[in-house]
């Protein structure tokens, strides 16, 4: 059968407008990491050629280095104590029947909701008080307010679809409790654990704004880039910026293929 | 005096919103298979997880083998079940699944791969160790599900509307299965279904409930032929229930009389004049004669109804009841028996049931 004219134009500006879409999005990106590979102080068309000049020099920084293992540590802390906090809270919400389960859920659910320039200023007024400013862990802390949420909502999806028999049929079959936390409901959360990890992972290594207002002398690497800028244009910048995007696509595409492994695959039951 | 197995005290389960099991009492035998079965909401369900300690009862109390079980919690029981939803863990494979009370016995690996492959081999899956549960039929998940439950050799065994999912040749295959278990381990079932056909097939004993309360404990063909009142005559299905009073008695037979007319019912005891006379007489102790011929209740023919080789005829009788009368297929085609023909209904008065009088 032939497709209308019609049916094909419209097919062909759905695609083009998709494409343009993602060029609009992706370009930026691309053209820092295209540069960042240029031999020329300035990113300028025609380019200077193949260089690694930025990359070995932002290795050579002792800062950004610093800046970067800041990040790490404070995304590998987000990421566990997210989701454990995560799982808590969804494991709550699926077990327990309480009074005030509405506002419970939503306390946990709400931070990210918050702009993130007052829930920075007003961590900021709160932690300078108790006298917590200016330490890494408490970007830490900030970080997993927010994380946290995330992990609950991936965990608590999860959840949705373990069958309300199978924790008590472990209890039935002689687990205790706890044991039935450990051998039943953790492995089967475990796709959504994962996720929740490096998606708090993920979340942290990008946050900006928070860790800026509350981190004082201790820079995470998107603070130190914010610091170079100020300065001067820096060609090291384009080097970071590849980096810093080449941790974020991973650990979001880990997180998508944890999250996702269930959407294409469907148990199909055989004939006896 | 023999003490039960499993004894159910005044048990009662109260819910917020509704009064679930109303402080029953019944005696479990050891080795005995038993069937609870009423309509759904009648408190067997619930019977089954409080006996499970998957519930807290409100009163009263459960002995497993003489001991109390109040605070004893579920993990400790050793009463596994056989659940509807089957409740296999889907994240572990069918081997996996079958060793998983030995696992937390703290049984070793070898040991329990060893023990759960025996009971796999018994129930027909030995090919099917390393397979994931997803890719099972759901016949061979059913056997999953009770080799798991199994596997720790239990005193009992507790079963709630297990066969439910499959289709009926399946059920039937399962059936003769789990009677051959039973036979073979000698240990207590204890069946929740509100499938009669699964209940007479398998028990040696059943309770009905109904609303929370036991109405009648008895042998399968106790239940169905002497029904204890009027509730469980109805729930029998093949049951008609005939409404009087008594009029006189002699020699063991009452008179009764009632809206659809005088009838003669046996009785041991006698009962006073005028109190009630309620009887039942079984759809399959009736006979069916074309209307000229003798005497009966007269009915009209309202339809028929396929039962396997027999037929259920509804037969409205003058004065508004209306009557099931089970026959054979050929029986059917002798009498032309088509909706709106008048026939005749009688039967041997001997056969008749009288519900005894309310406690």
């Amino acid at each position: 059968m032939n497709t209308s004219l019609a049916t094909r134009l419209s097919r062909l500006a759905q695609y083009g407008f998709l494409g343009l879409l993602f060029g609009f999005i992706a370009t930026p990106m691309l053209v820092i990491v295209v540069f960042s590979f240029d031999a020329n102080r300035f990113p300028t068309i025609p380019w200077g050629g193949f260089s690694l000049e930025w990359h070995r020099a932002i290795l050579d920084d002792a800062m950004i280095r610093d800046a970067f293992l800041n990040s790490v540590l404070v995304g590998l802390g987000t990421a566990m104590l997210s989701t454990l906090l995560g799982f808590a809270a969804a494991y709550i919400d699926f077990r327990y029947r309480f009074r005030l389960k509405l506002p419970f859920v939503l306390l946990v659910a709400v931070p990210p909701a918050v702009p993130a320039t007052i829930l920075g200023m007003a961590m900021l007024a709160f932690l300078s008080r108790i006298g917590l400013f200016g330490r890494l862990e408490t970007v830490m802390a900030c970080h997993v307010a927010i994380a946290t949420s995330f992990a609950m909502a991936i965990i608590r999806l999860r959840l949705n679809d373990l069958s309300r028999d199978l924790e008590p049929a472990a209890w039935n079959l002689g687990a205790s409790p706890a044991a039935a936390l450990i051998h039943v409901v953790l492995p089967f959360c475990k796709p959504a654990l994962v996720a929740s990890f490096f998606l708090s992972a993920a979340v942290s290594f990008d946050e900006f704004l928070i860790a800026w207002f509350v981190g004082g002398v201790h820079e995470t690497l998107p603070v130190r880039i914010l610091n170079l800028l100020q300065g001067q244009v820096n060609p090291k910048i384009n080097a970071i910026g590849t980096v810093v995007l080449v941790i974020s696509v991973a650990l979001v595409l880990i997180a998508q293929r944890f999250t996702g492994v269930r959407a294409g695959r469907r148990p199909k039951p055989e004939g006896e | 005096m023999k003490t039960p197995f499993i004894a159910l005290d005044q048990l009662d389960k109260r819910y917020p919103d509704h009064h679930a099991v109303k402080s029953i009492n019944l005696d479990i035998d050891a080795g005995e298979f038993i069937a609870i079965m009423g309509p759904s909401g009648c408190g067997k369900s619930t019977t089954l997880r409080l006996i499970a300690g998957l519930d807290e009862p409100t009163g009263g109390e459960i002995r497993i083998g003489g001991d109390s079980m109040r605070g004893v919690p579920a993990f400790q029981r050793n009463t596994p079940m056989v659940w509807q939803s089957l409740a296999l863990f889907p994240f572990l494979t069918v081997a996996e699944n079958v060793a998983f009370p030995l696992r937390m016995q703290k049984v070793g690996a070898a040991e329990r791969r060893k023990r759960s492959l025996e009971w796999l081999d018994r129930l027909g899956l030995a090919s099917m160790a390393e397979r994931n549960i997803a890719q099972l039929s759901g016949g061979q998940r059913q056997r999953v599900a009770i080799a798991r439950a199994l596997v720790t050799e239990p005193s009992v065994l507790l079963l709630d509307e297990p066969l439910s999912a499959l289709d009926a040749h399946l059920r039937v295959r399962m059936q003769t299965e789990l009677s051959r278990l039973h036979r073979e381990l000698g240990i207590t079932f204890v069946y929740v279904t509100h499938a009669q056909s699964e209940a007479f097939a398998l028990a040696d004993r059943i309770v009905i409930m109904s609303e929370g309360h036991i109405q009648q404990v008895g042998r399968p063909q106790d239940v169905y032929r002497a029904p204890a009142n009027a509730f469980v005559a109805e729930f029998m299905g093949m049951n008609n229930l005939v409404r009087g009073e008594v009029r006189s008695t002699r020699d063991g037979v009452l008179d009764i009389a009632g809206a659809l007319g005088d009838f003669r019912v046996p009785s041991a005891t006698p009962r006073p004049q005028g109190s009630k006379g309620d009887f039942v007489i079984a759809a399959d102790r009736i006979a069916l004669k074309p209307e000229a011929d003798g005497e009966g209740l007269s009915g009209t023919v309202l339809g028929l109804e396929f039962v396997g080789s027999t037929q259920t005829v509804f037969v409205e009788i003058e004065g508004g009841a209306e009557f099931r009368v089970q026959k054979q297929q050929h029986e059917i085609e002798a009498l032309n028996l088509v909706p709106g023909r008048k026939v005749k209904l009688s039967w041997n008065p001997e056969h008749a049931w009288l519900l005894p009088q309310a406690a």
